[in-house]
Parts: C-alpha cells; structure tokens; sequence
C-alpha cells in the first residue's frame, strides 16, 4: 500500500549532464539505486554507449534498459540525460529533461558546450536544485528555474533601509527562536 | 627572438631559439589537445587549503563562491571527504551565513545538503537557518526550509513545525511548493508530525499556482493513503473541480485509477465509475495528461473493448508525432495491451509498419514485437521481409526479443512454419553472438517438436549451421538433439555427412558428442549398420581418450566388433534413455564412492549402483531462478540443483546400525521448527521416508551455557497416528551448549502407503549444571522433560521433486487411463501468483517448464507439475487457476500417473489442504 502509492507520485532516479566522451560535467542521483560512485560511473557509462549511435540534437530521444527509462538530448559537446523507473511517464521524463535543457541553454546565454558549462559550473548546479528535491519535481519550466538561479544578481537589489530593516527583523526573530530551543 | 637572447654565440641562440619555440609549441598543444577546463589539476588537498578564505574576517564573496564550486566539483566527481574534511569544511561554511550576498548563500545551502551534516552539527546551522526561513528574501525562505527538512531530526522539526504550517499556505509559491515537498520527505520518517499539517496541505491544494497544487495533491493523497473514503472523497471532488498543473492532472488520474481498482464493477449496468473523467483527460491539452489517461484505461483490469477504443484512438495518433517519446511511450504501451487485447491493436498495424524503420531502435523492437502479436497469418510473409531488413542493424539483446516473439508466432500459426523457419535459418547463419544464436537453435528446436512437418527442414538448417559454428556449447547440442530425431526421418543417411564431418573438422568435446550421434543412428537404423561401424573404427585412432572411449563403447554395445548382434532394448535404453537422476546427485555419490576407497586404499569390490544415487531435486534457491515469465527454453538443461543436502542425510543414516536395513532413503523433509525461537531448547525435526519405515531426526540445541544435557531422546506419542509404530529409538549422550546433536525416533508403516498422522513429542534428558570458571559438569543431574510441539506426517512427505524436460510429451505418452480430474474452489487469494505458489508448495512436486512463474496481471495460469510418488510411481500435474473479480481463485486439477490409487492420493492431499 505504501509502496503502491509511493511510487504512484512520479520519480527522477537521476539527471546526468556528461560531454563527448562520457564523462561528468555535472550529475545528481536520487535514487539508492547506485549507491556507490563506481556504480553510478557504471551507469553513466552504459547510458552514455548505449545512446551513442543515435542522433539526439533535434529532438528528445528516449531508450530503456536495466528496467530504467532514459530521455536524452545531445547538444555541441554535452549530453543530457534522465532517468525514470520503468513505469514512469515518459512524457513526465521529457517534459524533466526538456526543463534542464533549455534553462541550461538560458543561463549559459545560448553557448552551450562543456567549456561554458563548466565555466559556469554553480549556476548548472543551482539549476539542477531548483529542478528536482530528492527525486520530486519541483519545477519544469526552464523560465521559471532560470529566474530562481539567477536571482542572485539582484542581490543589491534590497534597498538599504530595507536592509537594516529586515535585518533588524531578523535579530528579533532569533532572539525569539534562540529562546525557543533553549 | 633576439632581444630574449643577448648572447653572441651563434650556436647558444640557435640553442635557445630552439628551446623557446619547443615549449611555445608544447603549450599550444596541451592546450587543444587536453581542453581547457577550470578545474583543470585540480586538487582536493589545495581546494580545502583554499577553503580558509571562509574564516577571513572580511569576506570576499566572490571567492567564496568559488572555492564552493570547486568543493563541489570534487564531490560530483564522485571524490570523498574524510570525517575530519568534511567537519571541517561544514563549520568553515557555516561562517559564510555573515555574508549578504544572495548568490553566495544560495551555494552554502548547497554545500550543506552535500555534506549532509551529523545530528550535533546541524545544531550550528540551525539558527541561522531559521533566521531565513523567516527572511523576506524569498528565496532565503524556500532554501532555508529545504536545507532545514533534508538535515533536521524529530526533535527539532517540532520547533519548526509552526513555520512550516505557515510556510504551506505562503502566497510565494516557490515557499508553498518547497515546505510541501519537505513534506512530502518527512512523511517518511516523521508521519505523525506531517499528519498534523492536512489542513493547511488541504488549503494548498486550493492554490491558484499549478506546481503548488500539485505538490499539495501528492503530500495530502500520502497523508491519507490509508484512509480510502477520504482518498475515495478527495478524488470525487477533484475530478469536478479544477486541476491547472498537467503533473498534478497525472498524480489525480493515478489516484482515480487506484480508487477504480478498490471499488471494482460493482453495478449490473456495467459502468465503471470515474470512466468518464479518465476519457475525458483524452482531450486534455497536455500531452503528459493525455499519455497518463490512456496508459491508466489500458491498464484497468477487466478492460472492456468499448471503455479501450478511445485510448487506442489517441495512442495511434502518437505513434506518427515527430517526437521519439511520444511513439516510445505509445508504442510500449500497445505492445502491453497486445498481450491481452491482440485484437484491440490491429487497427493500429499500419502505423505500427512504418515505425519498422524508425531511427530509434528502442521503438522499432517494440513496433515489431507488437505486430508479431497481433498480425494475422495473412500477413506473415510480409512481415518477415520487412524484419528480415531490420535485423542486420540492431543489437543482439534486441534481436533475441525478436527471435522469441517469431517462435511464439509460429506455434499460434503453424502452417506459416516454412517462412518463419527460413527467416530463423537466415538469421542463424548471420554474425551474432553466444545468446542470440542459442535463442535462434532453441527456437528452431521447438519449432521441430511442436510441428511435426517443419522437422527435417529444420534438422537440417542445425546440421548446415554446425558446420561452421564457433559455439562448442551449441555444437554438442545440436548434436546430442540430431541423434534422438535424426533416425526417425524418413532418409537418416542424409544426416551422417554433417555428423561425420564434425569428427574430422572440430574440437575434442564436438568430436566426442559425434560418436555418440553416430552410434545412436547405427542402434535405430539398422541399414546404415555397416556404414556407422566404419566410421565408428575410424574414430578409435583418435588423438583425445574420451573420443576413443566412445568409439570401442559403442562398437561393442552395438556388436561393431565382429559378433552379430541385434541392438537389443538395453542397448537403446543405454543409448536414448535419459539419465534419471540430477546430475549433481550423481557427482556427489561418485565423490563419495572413490573417497570411501581411497581411505582404506584398496579398490573396490563392490560397483558403483547407480541406484544409490538419491533422485530428489534440491529447490534452488531464489537467486538462481530464471527471470520470472521467461520461458525455459529447448535445450538448457533440465534445472539442476546445488548439492543437496539428500547426500549428508543418507551417510548419516547408514552410519547407524539400527536404521540400515531400512533400505533406500526415499525423501528427507526440510527441518520442522518444534519450538519457538530462543527457548532454552531449540528442536527441529527432518522426517525421512523409507519405503515401510519412517525415521525422525530431531536436530536440538542447548542455549543455556551453564547447563549441560544427557541422555537426551524424545518420546512419541502415536495415537493420532494409527498406522504407526515405533521400532527404535536413538538417543545422544551429551548435549553441551551450542553444539547441536541429534536423536532419532524410527517407525514402522504399511509397505508402499502413504500413511498419514500426527505425533506428539516430549524431550526427556538429565539436566547437569556445569561449573562456569571450569566447565565442568557436576555429578548429580536431575531427570527433567519438556514440551515440544507436534510434528505431521502429510501425504506430500510421500512426493519426490523430479522434474520432466518436455512435458507435454511425458503427459501423452503417460495416456488417460488413470487420470484423475476435479476442480476446487480456493476461496479469495491474495493474488493469482501466490494461490498457484501455495498449491505446488502443498504438492510438493517440482514445477516444470517455468510454469510456477505467473506473469502480472494474469486472470489465469496453467502450472504444470511432476514427480515421483513413493513405490517409485511418476506422477505428472496440471494444474490450471483462474482468478475472479474479488480474488476468487478456483482451480481445476488434473493428474496422471501410473496408478489410479497415486492420482487419488494427489487428489487427496489439495482436498485436506
């Protein structure tokens, strides 16, 4: 019964953002299905031959295998990639994948290879952040995250006197919780 | 150049010059090839020095950030901190919550959740968090709560509890949605907590914000899974209302689906409640939504033809889209529906064809696989050439669903036999490996069982494909299968080239197989006599001992060595008749055979029996099962077990005088636990069967270090067991503690009879306390007993597991003159899979041909059963169940056996069961 409707929420195992020879730009599991690292470099590499021959720049493309469904999409000289169990929406999988995809395409402002990516390697890894919360979707659309990402830039944009304000707020309020946990 | 080098010597410069440009063109070329990357040399001791920059007392926020990243980077590299590093790095970080800057904060949160703190850690943070989960940065809000869920325990999620309630109904909806899946998590480990919250999830349920909503519909439905009339409520007023997010118009149609699967058809008008709203989400916008609708009236159980068409209707039109998902998706999802409703995909065979030639092969494999379901037999032929294309460009593991989905086609349409053989010997012929080939020659193999005229033309594509097979393994199968149907065709001779040719070309093991093929068509075919003997003399020059062996074995069985002989019924039984015990069995009496005489080192008098050797099939354990719902296939062998356990009991039993002349061993019980885990006594007990005798073998453990046990038997009590009695009994003289012992209790019964009944047993012993700083027992004990529980002797202790290879054979060739035949109603079962688990454990008869395996979702089964029921009387189950609506399963039982009184027997043991 729990099980049954656990699984009835839909699940990321993984999102998986490898270059041209396979290998980690930037990767995020959420699933214990590989709970070691040489499991998971297991995983990325058998995804990573398997989807090879296909050419997945125009469109999402989508494989199954070891009871898992993957969606991929390959641009310049990075490969995207989600994964799902195997009784997952498809759709839902894609709808993941294509969200990644275009705010990473979004934040790196169009440049999009390994270069850029790892660049800007901390926005990437906000962006996977605000996408998926310990295997829950938390957000698709790519405006949506981008705008959650890069929020920091307006980070002067509290005025001063909101500052001080707030800030005084916020001494109040740990002296309140500080009382609180004793 | 010059102005680098103000030497005058020509010969230096030139040195120089040359130097300089050798180290320019080396840059230049590390640097295009290794390509550039920020973290190029990086390393993890030089990044945690790095990390000092968190205690400077005025921050740099920029080059914090950075030093994150790079922690960070290490870590999704898949590199580990120690415990010290990691404490380290987290108190550091936390220092980092002074600064203001936005982005920054946003990687210490990060970077918490990676280090994923130990409880008197997260105690540092915990203010600071708190104080943004108040924050009015928004952002601050919804990350601080996220952080603060992922590391916090019980106790402190009651101090927070209150802003977390709050925080449920924020109108931001990036709040909302990250307290709620919080939530959703602590639910896990926290429900009581959680469960407090359903007002305010109810109210976010409410939420204009489509991602609010859905997570609200996700934490609320798991708060209430156990409660089905609210779940039940919950989904009637939702499918009214409004549902803005496609995810959460998924999550509702799943809730619905559960909701139909637990109130089931209950009205005569046959209207399935909550259809309406499922049909409706076909028209639903979003494509998510409509997919999940479809898939969910696919799946529901006892689909009608009406309720599927529209969800096949949609499912059509995905497999033209543009978009490789879509067809995936849709394709799967047909393919599934074809195992039960072929007729309901036909509709779809056009659209299906074209996806024969789809870039994405994942879709190609399920399209076909598809049409193999449901195409008719007029569209066979057309269907092999379109595949025929398709094989040479797709990986092995997908041409062995092909090849399986061609076999079962041609047992549904036998007449199609010829194209469908030659497809299979096309692709046989193919580059391939191990596995695709072996499924290619199981297929073929079956083929020529199940259809009697598809046989010499498949024999003889085996014969063309061993003439050049790489697979040894494969070889001697073949082989081995050639001698037994080869003979019976209408023109054997043909065959013997193939064969012959095999001795001259292959390796020892092939070489050897040939011989014996060869000598078992010279016993059938008694024409070809002469001719066999020849090449059978040439094989005596052989370089290998086995094949030789062979050779001079068969000469003189078959009477090759001069002396007229007709090949009498032994020898065809020595030749063709199968070996009838497992061949582990066998290995382990051998071994216990020669180490008996190598002890006493001297050669045996007596001949190995093959008698001797136990018959039963050890159950082998889960792990080695074959996937569940693949089929066995031709010629994998018989499943054999690991060795058993038969062996040790049986040189126990030898080994003590009283019980030797009882005979052979027949069965030996698993262990019957006789008392509850941790007693001061722990007992179980082995009932061994003998043709007019049984033996108990009670295995006890003493627990209690200070005591020590003597004179330890059990007294049976038989007077619930009248065809019973004791014979003798075999107590232990000591039993210290933890060192387990045994005592043993024999009866005798009618020869040949399966008699039942239940015993009684009491342990008796003398009780002796032992000394703890010596170990050593006192003198004087003290006579004491205790109550163990009763132990059965049930008709299945009379059954042996004993599998059949090809059962369909052994049923006919048994014939009906004593079957016995009768249907049982077993009342509501849990599932199909575990009313045919509990009947065949009842049996006790080995599963055969897979059949114990049933497939999800099955409405009926068919379980095929064999063995050996004791007076050595083969016994052949079929079993079929069918499942109703409420669980109701029924089953019809039909048994052959040699002996109407055995079929009676089988019978009996389900109606007391």
């Amino acid at each position: 019964m729990v099980l049954e409707s656990e699984e009835s929420c839909p699940s990321i195992k993984n999102i998986l953002l490898l270059d041209s020879e396979g290998k980690r730009v930037a990767v995020k599991y959420y699933s214990d299905d590989w709970p070691t690292n040489s499991a998971k470099e297991a995983y990325e590499k058998s995804v990573f031959t398997k989807t090879q021959k296909i050419n997945g720049r125009t469109e999402a493309e989508i494989t199954m295998f070891e009871n898992n469904v993957v969606v991929y999409k390959f641009v310049q000289d990075l490969h995207f990639f989600v994964t799902g169990g195997e009784d997952e929406n498809e759709l839902i999988l894609a709808t993941v994948l294509q969200g990644f995809f275009d705010a990473v395409g979004l934040l790196l402002r169009g440049n999009v290879d390994k270069k850029e990516a790892l660049e800007n390697l901390d926005l990437i890894l906000l962006c996977l952040d605000e996408i998926v919360d310990a295997g829950i979707i938390l957000e698709t659309d790519a405006n949506v995250i981008v705008g959650k990402v890069a929020s920091h830039s307006l980070d002067a944009g509290a005025s001063l006197s909101e500052q001080t304000i707030s800030q005084a707020l916020a001494t109040a309020r740990e002296h309140l919780t500080r009382s609180l946990l004793k | 150049m010059a102005q680098l080098v103000k030497k005058d010597d020509d010969r230096d410069e030139e040195g120089v010059h040359y130097l300089v440009c050798y180290l320019i063109a080396k840059a230049c070329w590390s640097y295009s090839t290794a390509e550039y990357s920020p973290f190029l040399g990086i390393e993890k001791g030089a990044v945690l020095q790095e990390a000092r920059v968190f205690n400077d007392p005025q921050l740099d926020s920029r080059r914090c950030s950075q030093v994150i990243t790079k922690l960070l980077y290490l870590l999704n590299q898949g590199e580990t901190f120690t415990k010290i590093e990691a404490t380290e790095v987290f108190f550091a970080v936390t220092k980092l919550f002074q600064s203001r800057d936005i982005g920054l904060r946003r990687m210490v949160y990060l970077m918490i959740k990676e280090l994923s703190p130990s409880a008197d850690e997260v105690i540092i943070v915990t203010s600071s968090l708190m104080k943004d989960m108040n924050s009015k940065t928004d952002m601050y809000r919804a990350n601080a709560i996220r952080v603060l869920c992922r590391i916090t325990d019980g106790t402190l999620l009651t101090q927070i509890e209150r802003y977390l309630k709050q925080a449920i109904v924020d109108k931001n909806p990036v709040v909302a949605s990250a307290a709620l899946v919080s939530g959703i998590h602590l639910l896990q480990t926290n429900p009581e907590i959680v469960k407090r919250w359903s007002n305010e999830v109810q109210e976010a349920v409410q939420s204009r914000a489509a991602l609010v909503q859905f997570h609200a519909l996700a934490l609320l439905h798991q708060i209430r899974q156990n409660d089905r009339l609210a779940v039940s409520k919950l989904v009637t007023s939702l499918t009214r209302g409004t549902v803005r997010s496609p995810l959460a118009q998924c999550l509702l149609i799943r809730y619905t689906s559960q909701v139909i699967r637990e109130s089931g058809v209950n009205n005569q008008s046959g209207d399935r409640p909550f259809y309406d709203y499922l049909e409706g989400c076909l028209r639903h916008k979003a494509e998510m939504v409509i997919f999940e609708a479809a898939r969910a009236i696919t799946e529901l159980s006892g689909v009608t033809s009406r309720e599927l068409t529209p969800a096949i209707t949609v499912l059509q039109l995905f497999l033209s889209s543009s978009k490789p998902v879509l067809r995936f998706a849709a394709v799967r999802t047909l393919n599934k529906v074809a195992m039960t409703h072929p007729m309901a995909v036909t509709n779809c065979n056009i659209d299906m064809e074209s996806l024969i030639s789809d870039q994405n092969r994942s879709i190609a494999t399920l399209a076909i696989t598809t049409l193999l379901k449901t195409g008719n037999e007029s569209s066979v032929d057309r269907l092999m050439k379109q595949i025929t294309n398709f094989m040479s460009d797709i990986a092995d593991e997908f041409k062995i669903v092909v090849v399986e989905a061609i076999r079962s086609l041609c047992l549904k349409f036998p007449l199609k036999y010829r194209s469908l053989m030659n497809f299979l010997s096309n692709i046989l012929r193919e580059e391939g490996g191990f596995e695709y080939k072996k499924a290619i020659v199981d297929s073929i193999v079956i083929l020529i069982s199940d259809i009697p005229d598809a046989k010499e033309s498949g024999l003889l594509h085996l014969c063309e494909f061993i003439e050049d097979c790489e697979f040894t393994y494969l070889s001697t199968q073949i082989l081995h299968f050639l001698g037994i149907e080869g003979p019976k065709t209408s023109d054997p001779s043909k065959y013997i080239r193939y064969i012959y040719n095999r001795v001259i070309l292959e390796n020892a093991t092939v070489r050897a197989s040939a011989v014996s093929t060869l000598a078992k068509f010279g016993a059938m075919v008694d024409s070809l006599k002469p001719r066999i003997f020849i090449l059978l003399r040439r094989c005596l020059f052989d370089s290998d001992d086995e094949v030789r062996d062979r050779a001079t074995l068969y000469l003189s069985t078959l009477g090759g060595d001069g002396s007229v002989v007709e090949t009498d019924k032994d020898v065809k039984e020595f030749l063709f008749g199968s070996l009838d015990v497992p061949l582990v069995n066998l290995e382990t009496s051998l071994k216990n055979y020669v180490s008996v005489h190598a002890e006493i080192q001297e050669p045996s008098e007596e001949p190995f029996d093959i008698n001797s050797v136990p018959k039963e099939v050890k159950s082998q354990p889960l792990a080695e099962k074959k996937a569940p719902g693949k089929k066995p296939t031709g010629l994998s062998a018989p499943p054999t077990g690991p060795t058993s356990t038969v062996d040790a009991y049986e040189k126990l039993l030898s080994n003590i005088p009283e019980f030797s002349s009882f005979g052979k061993l027949f069965k030996s019980s698993v262990p019957v636990e006789l008392t509850e885990a941790e007693t001061e006594y722990a007992v179980n007990a082995v009932k061994h069967i003998f043709d007019s005798h049984v033996v108990f073998q009670y295995n006890c453990t003493n627990t209690i270090p200070e005591i020590l046990l003597e004179n330890v038997s059990v007294v049976v009590d038989a007077s619930e067991a009248a065809d019973f009695s004791e014979l003798a009994s075999k107590p232990l003289r000591s039993l210290p503690y933890d060192s387990p012992g045994q005592t043993f209790v024999a009866f005798e019964k009618p020869e040949g009879v399966p008699a039942v009944g239940k015993f009684s047993n009491m342990l008796r012993f003398i009780s002796k306390e032992v000394d703890p700083s010596t170990g050593e027992a006192e003198e004087d004990g003290v006579e004491d007993e205790y109550q163990l529980e009763d132990l059965e002797v049930v008709s299945a202790d009379y059954v042996l597991k004993v599998g059949v290879s090809n059962f369909k054979n052994a049923w006919e060739s048994m014939g009906p003159d004593c079957e016995r035949v009768d249907e049982y109603g077993l009342g509501p079962r849990e599932s199909l899979a575990e009313a045919v688990s509990a009947v065949i454990n009842l049996l006790g008869l080995q599963p055969c041909e897979g059949t114990e395996a049933v497939p999800s979702n099955s409405r009926s089964h068919t379980c095929l059963l064999s063995g050996v029921f004791i007076g050595n009387v083969k016994v052949l189950v079929r079993l079929s169940f069918g499942i109703d609506g409420p669980k109701e399963v029924a089953m019809k039982l039909a048994v052959r056996s040699e002996d109407e009184s055995v079929s009676d027997a089988i019978h009996e043991i389900v109606a007391c069961g």
